[in-house]
């Protein structure tokens, strides 16, 4: 009834509406004409008139010359009114162009973009479904806040529409709403509730976007709806898939308990990626750890396993972080396989990729250890990518590859990259200092590269050699005289300061280097790098502690050089040191500890991985590959110590059997709705069957037999022939339920009679297989095997579906043997009363299509 | 999610710009800019961008850069799987996608984004789906709409949408039923100094042809499936049925696809078709060099050996190059440093060879390292992992179609280091 009086409403004030509307714009256009853009005068006004004209070829022209303005994003707002007035045209195109125009000014001209409210309320009404649903999506993307109401209104018929492609758009409309107006969330919320026991795949995706942009926190909202996301999730578009996985990744973590905890006594659980299940199980076993999955988080790691071979980079990454961060450690071994595959794509994904296993292989080396060379460089990978490459290989180094990685890095010291080059030097110093065996390996083949002729490579390894002999001061006088040498050709501040700072520190092994080094530098104390004058300084205070006869007056001077230097940080260290280490009256207990303080021993520098830190990110996610925390990150949560009831998950038996039934059906229906068309409503009606039809095959197994039949019946209309457009979608729908019931014969005749009875509670064997299609060559069997298993079988069907039953071991079989195999004469469905008249027109239909499959060989 | 879209030439210019949600004004793309003065080469763009309000995720692509704006939390790779996928529905509708072709098309081209976004969400990338929405331009459809006044839009919606299988639209026809299949396999290859292989790998894919009427359900089965070490599928293949038979099995798009893609396992030994002899030399302290390459077959399988380029990015001391080739063109660009050798196809009983000098800048020291090869060839009628297609099943309909695969090796990243 209020709904009655709303259209009354409506109408009279769509009314209203165009009357201003036509009063508005004969006002306000020619003011347009006076605004500031007098040089665009001349041919807006003929634009104008295209616009006013009665024909609709000239409106289309005008129309496409002005979304080619907005495109290259000229300024077309002035011809706001005369747009408008076409928001009713009959001519479709002209229409769509109209809604750009529209989605486009409307925030800058909000007046004027309420003239054209009524129209999108009326076609919200259409019988047409596009029509419904690009009225909302233009109604919704209209960004002006008087609308908010309507567009509530709006949303909330949308989302009990008939189409689940209208339903769709009414989820995209939920985030347009909240972002114009968040004081609504509330009652967004309920649509979101309802629309997310939505069963189309189509709604799914969006609707997920949307739970996650207006109320992530909100997770009792998903409970009721987690198992029937895990099961519809294979048939999601790509782009819903994403968004769903990354959503149930975050529910995982906060309803299930750790999956890592058996792993815990290894330390980096490198060995059990290689280990068999069977020792697996041993180890766990042994241990008497009472962990056990919970059913539904092994629903939804298996769930996800397919979707790794999707042709789509982003859900393979989505499924990977899953797996990475939900999935117990041993299983997380298959993603990188899939991962590796994603190399072989544009740089843009394989740098986002690398990234991500860059983070992974610090952790868990083990994985992608079979994959070493994949990350080879070649020499036309662009800069970023061999160096993400190069991070991953350092990752990987161990005792057993690193002479093959070290022959590899070879080549890339000598790449005319020379940025790559100076990367690759650091590289060899990580691995020197993480794999001891080969530390005096890198260190000599460092010291070859000092004498290289490109300076940025010579300085980074003089960098490098620096910092591994601070791991190992022992002897290595030779390396610093050479380096010593160096000072007098090498002009990189880092690397000169990296000379400087190792002769101070090993001032006692070089005592007769070390001094000279200081009179020269003291020759060209003025024209250093900061960089180098601070090390300078240090080289002097330390000389000066350890051998001040020879040095004490060029300390001096230097010192002196020092406190009137330009930079303050000069000055100030300049200070610091004369207090320290000349004595005076004033100085004090500290200058005693001279020494001990410029000479102490310095821990070596860890040379730490860049991604080190970045594994508090989720995966695959923009704040992990920013390494910082984008707007609307939402932070994994850790684990629960104990996993919260489980039985929230599970769904009442009461509430589906009311959908069963007829009678649930059109209680579910909308009254309001009887106006649509004729073909609209049966489309609801095999609609909601076909769900019943998925319901049956995840939810609940005592339904199964209702589910049947209403298959059954949906199955029966399919073979009639469609007339009408509306048809063409039904019978869409009924594909979808008749798909269902073949998964599910299959599912059953492959676990067996025994489970088909019994287990028919647990919902995951049976869900597992509602993404499976079963091609018509195997279904005849398998939907016999499906009518065998209800409980009033006929003997006589017995017989036959053991003949078939044969059959379907014969093709099995040649198929195995990929033998062309002859098509066997089916025994035809004999009509018997006992099977439901759907069922053998399926058969026939089925007979048919074998016979017709009799195959010529490929040509080749 | 995807706040904006700008097109952007290597020029530098924006030439098309596309906002979902409230408009952001173009002064965000600066922030590009500064980074690709930054990167010096295109290709070290990086991908995604931090600014104070936004954050940038572009990709590039046919020397045009997709520049999109995001404001929150999205997977990157997300927007840049979209992003291409924007990027190959320009080439379908147009052919190509290029600068010239979407600004002839500006109208097209923005009906096109407004239905594969909403509020920046992935609505219809299906390009079955998207055609029948706006039709691609063709000479004859636009006569015929100027005449009749019918438009290039579509009133209802698209049949794929509400079905489970969205990839395929209903009601095709055809008077002639075909199915084609091209098997190609690229090998990925670094070969070192001495000729011994680095690293070899095969990479495949399937693309098909489809125009058959009706819903046709097809199975496709192979020799030897246990090829097949790593595999990613088109939406439309049943995964349950490959995992349990090793049968792809599916209900084709409408017209050209790509099936499937896949990786022979690199256990196997890879067989590289062909071998280089090279000596490229510089003299110290002179100001010129020897090049000398030949190429020959090896391991082909008793096919031809066609196609055959050789690039080789030389080092920047280079001016000029001065060689003699028994077969085919060479080029040398001396701004790029780019030697592009044009051999065609290889008879065993003449190598091909390329000799000759090179002239570096005087004075300057000599490269340290030889530039690396890069060879591009093609094998027709061989999958070089030996994979074979056995037979193509076809249910579901009743006519007799017409069945044919293809077989074409082509080096890959197939890489000569010397």
């Amino acid at each position: 009834m209020s709904s009655n009086s709303f259209a009354y409403n409506e109408q009279s004030g769509g009314g209203e509406a165009t009357e201003l509307g036509q009063e508005a714009t004969s006002t306000i256009s020619p003011s347009g004409a006076f605004g500031l853009f007098s040089s665009d005068l001349k041919k807006n006004e003929d634009l104008k008139q295209m616009l006013e004209s009665n024909k609709d070829s000239a409106k289309l022209d005008a129309m496409k010359r002005i979304v080619g303005m907005i495109a290259k994003g000229k300024n077309a707002s002035e011809l706001f009114p005369a747009v408008v007035k076409n928001v009713a045209s009959k001519n479709i195109e002209i229409k769509k162009l109209v809604y750009v125009y529209l989605v486009r000014y409307a925030e800058e001209q909000q007046d004027l973009a309420l003239l054209s409210i009524s129209t999108f309320q009326r076609a919200l009404k259409d019988p047409n479904q596009l029509i419904r649903a690009s009225a909302l999506r233009v109604l919704s993307s209209i960004r002006v806040p008087i609308i908010v109401p309507i567009m509530m209104l709006a949303i909330k018929e949308a989302a009990a529409d008939l189409s689940p492609y209208v339903r769709k758009n009414a989820a995209h409309a939920i985030q347009k709403l909240y972002s114009l107006d968040p004081e609504q969330k509330e009652m967004l919320i309920e649509v979101i509730e309802k629309l997310l026991k939505d069963k189309s795949i189509l709604v799914a995706g969006s609707v997920v976007m949307a739970f996650e942009e207006v109320c992530p926190d909100r997770i009792d909202l998903i409970h009721k709806n987690y198992r029937k996301l895990c099961n519809l999730l294979v048939d999601v578009e790509e782009w819903g898939q994403v968004v769903i996985i990354h959503m149930l990744t975050r529910y995982a973590r906060t309803q299930f308990v750790s999956p890592w905890r058996e792993d815990d006594g290894l330390e980096d659980n490198e060995k059990s990626f290689y280990d068999s299940d069977d020792e697996q199980k041993e180890k766990t076993d042994k241990r008497k750890k009472p962990y056990t999955m919970d059913p539904d988080h092994r629903l939804l790691i298996r769930n996800t396993k397919p979707l790794l071979q999707s042709r789509n980079a982003a859900v393979v990454m989505a499924v990977a972080q899953l797996y990475w961060h939900i999935s117990p450690k041993s299983e997380a071994g298959i993603i990188s396989k899939s991962l590796v595959r994603l190399l072989r794509s544009n740089r843009e994904v394989q740098y986002i990729v690398l990234q991500n296993i860059a983070t992974m292989s610090i952790q868990r080396k083990g994985m992608f250890e079979p994959y070493l060379k994949s990350f080879y460089v070649r020499s036309t990978d662009p800069t970023m990518i061999k160096t993400l490459k190069l991070e991953i290989l350092t990752n990987l180094a161990n005792e057993a590859n690193i002479s093959t990685l070290l022959r590899e890095f070879q080549t890339y010291v000598k790449s005319q990259d020379k940025q790559f080059a100076a990367a690759t030097i650091q590289t060899i110093g990580r691995c020197a200092t993480n794999i001891s065996e080969v530390t005096d390996t890198c260190l000599s083949g460092l010291v070859c590269l000092l004498s290289n002729r490109d300076e940025i490579v010579v300085a980074e390894s003089v960098v490098v050699i620096k910092k591994l002999l601070q791991m190992q001061p022992a002897q290595h006088g030779e390396i610093i005289k050479h380096m010593a040498k160096l000072l007098d050709s090498i002009t990189v501040p880092v690397a000169r300061a990296s000379i400087l700072w190792l002769i101070g520190e090993n001032c006692e092994r070089v005592p007769k280097i070390a001094p000279d080094v200081l009179r020269k530098m003291a020759k060209s104390f003025t024209s250093e790098d900061d960089l180098v004058k601070l090390q300078i300084l240090n080289l002097g205070a330390k000389l000066y502690l350890t051998n001040s006869k020879q040095t004490k007056l060029l300390t001096q001077y230097i010192l002196n050089l020092g406190k009137y230097d330009q930079n303050y940080d000069i000055r100030d260290r300049t200070r610091f040191i004369r207090q320290l280490i000349v004595p005076n009256e004033k100085s004090g207990a500290l200058s005693k500890y001279a020494k001990k303080i410029f000479l102490a021993q310095k821990p070596a520098p860890l040379l730490e991985s860049p991604f080190k830190d970045r594994d508090h990110f989720q995966l695959g996610t923009l704040s992990h590959t920013l390494n910082a925390k984008a707007a609307g990150y939402l932070e994994l949560s850790n684990w629960p110590e104990v996993a919260p009831d489980p039985s929230v998950r599970n769904v009442e038996v009461i509430d589906l059997a009311k959908e069963w039934t007829p009678a649930g059906k059109a209680k579910n229906e909308n009254p309001t709705k009887k106006f649509y068309s004729e073909s609209e409503e049966e489309e609801d009606s095999s609609d909601s069957s076909s769900d019943s039809g998925s319901e049956s095959g995840s939810e609940s197994g005592e339904e199964d037999e209702e589910g049947d039949s209403s298959e059954d019946s949906s199955e029966d209309s399919s073979s009639e022939p469609e007339s009408e457009s509306g048809h063409q979608s039904d019978t869409e729908n009924r594909r979808a339920a008749k798909r269902n019931s073949k998964t599910k014969g299959k599912g059953d005749s492959k676990d067996g009679k025994k489970e088909n009875e019994k287990s028919k509670t647990s919902d995951s064997s049976n869900a597992e297989s509602s993404s499976v299609e079963e091609s018509s060559s195997d279904s005849e069997s398998e939907s016999e095997s499906e009518s065998e298993s209800e409980s009033r079988k006929v003997t006589k069907e017995k017989e036959k579906k053991a003949k078939q039953d044969r059959n379907r071991l014969a093709t099995d079989a040649s198929l195995l043997d990929l033998d062309d195999f002859n098509p066997v004469s089916t025994p035809v469905a004999l009509p018997t009363p006992a099977l439901s008249p759907s069922l053998i027109a399926d058969l026939e239909g089925l007979n048919l299509s074998t016979s017709s499959s009799v195959i010529s060989p490929l040509r080749t | 999610m995807i706040h904006s879209l700008f097109l952007i030439n290597c020029s530098g210019d924006i030439f098309l710009e596309k906002h979902w949600k409230s408009v952001v004004s173009q002064s965000v793309c600066d922030y590009f800019f500064e980074a690709q003065e930054k990167a010096a080469d295109v290709e070290n763009v990086p991908p995604v961008i931090s600014t104070p309000h936004h954050y940038l995720i572009s990709i590039y692509r046919d020397k045009l850069f997709f520049v999109s704006v995001i404001q929150t939390e999205v997977p990157p790779l997300f927007v840049i799987e979209f992003l291409h996928r924007v990027a190959d529905t320009f080439q379908d509708y147009f052919g190509e996608c290029s600068e010239a072709a979407i600004k002839d098309n500006v109208v097209i081209v923005y009906e096109l984004l407004e239905e594969m976004l909403d509020n920046g969400f992935p609505l219809a990338t299906e390009s079955n789906i998207l055609k029948e929405l706006i039709k691609p331009p063709t000479i004859l459809r636009s006569v015929v709409n100027s005449i009749t006044g019918s438009s290039n839009v579509g009133d209802t919606l698209p049949t794929g949408q509400l079905s489970n299988i969205p990839w395929r639209r209903a009601g095709v026809k055809y008077t002639n039923n075909e199915a084609y299949f091209d098997v190609v396999e690229e090998i990925d290859a670094i070969i070192d100094k001495s000729g011994s292989t680095v690293f070899a790998e095969i990479q495949g894919v399937i693309d098909a042809c489809i125009k058959l009427s009706g819903m046709p359900d097809l199975s496709l089965s192979f020799m030897n499936p246990r090829l097949l070490d790593d595999v990613s599928f088109h939406p439309c293949i049943r995964f349950k049925r490959w995992e349990s038979e090793r049968v792809l099995s599916f209900i084709p798009p409408d017209g050209n696809f790509r099936l499937i893609s896949y990786r022979v396992s690199s256990q196997n030994l890879v067989a590289i078709p062909v071998y280089v002899k090279h000596s490229i030399s510089f003299k110290e302290n002179s100001s010129c060099g020897r090049f000398d390459v030949t190429i020959g077959p090896k391991q082909n399988m008793g096919k031809t050996i066609e196609g055959v380029t050789v690039t080789v990015h030389m080092p920047k001391v280079v001016l000029n190059m001065n060689l003699t080739p028994t077969q085919g063109s060479y080029t040398f660009d001396p701004v790029t440093k780019v030697l592009t050798w044009d051999v065609g196809k290889i008879t065993p009983q003449k190598l091909p060879s390329l000799k000759g000098l090179v002239n570096l800048q005087s004075g300057a020291p000599k490269p340290e390292e030889n530039p690396s090869l890069n060879i591009q060839f093609k094998i027709q009628q061989l999958a070089i992992s030996g994979l074979k297609v056995n037979r193509l099943d076809m249910y579901g309909e009743k006519y007799k179609p017409f069945k044919g695969v293809k077989y074409v090796t082509k080096a890959g990243k197939f890489q000569v280091r010397t």
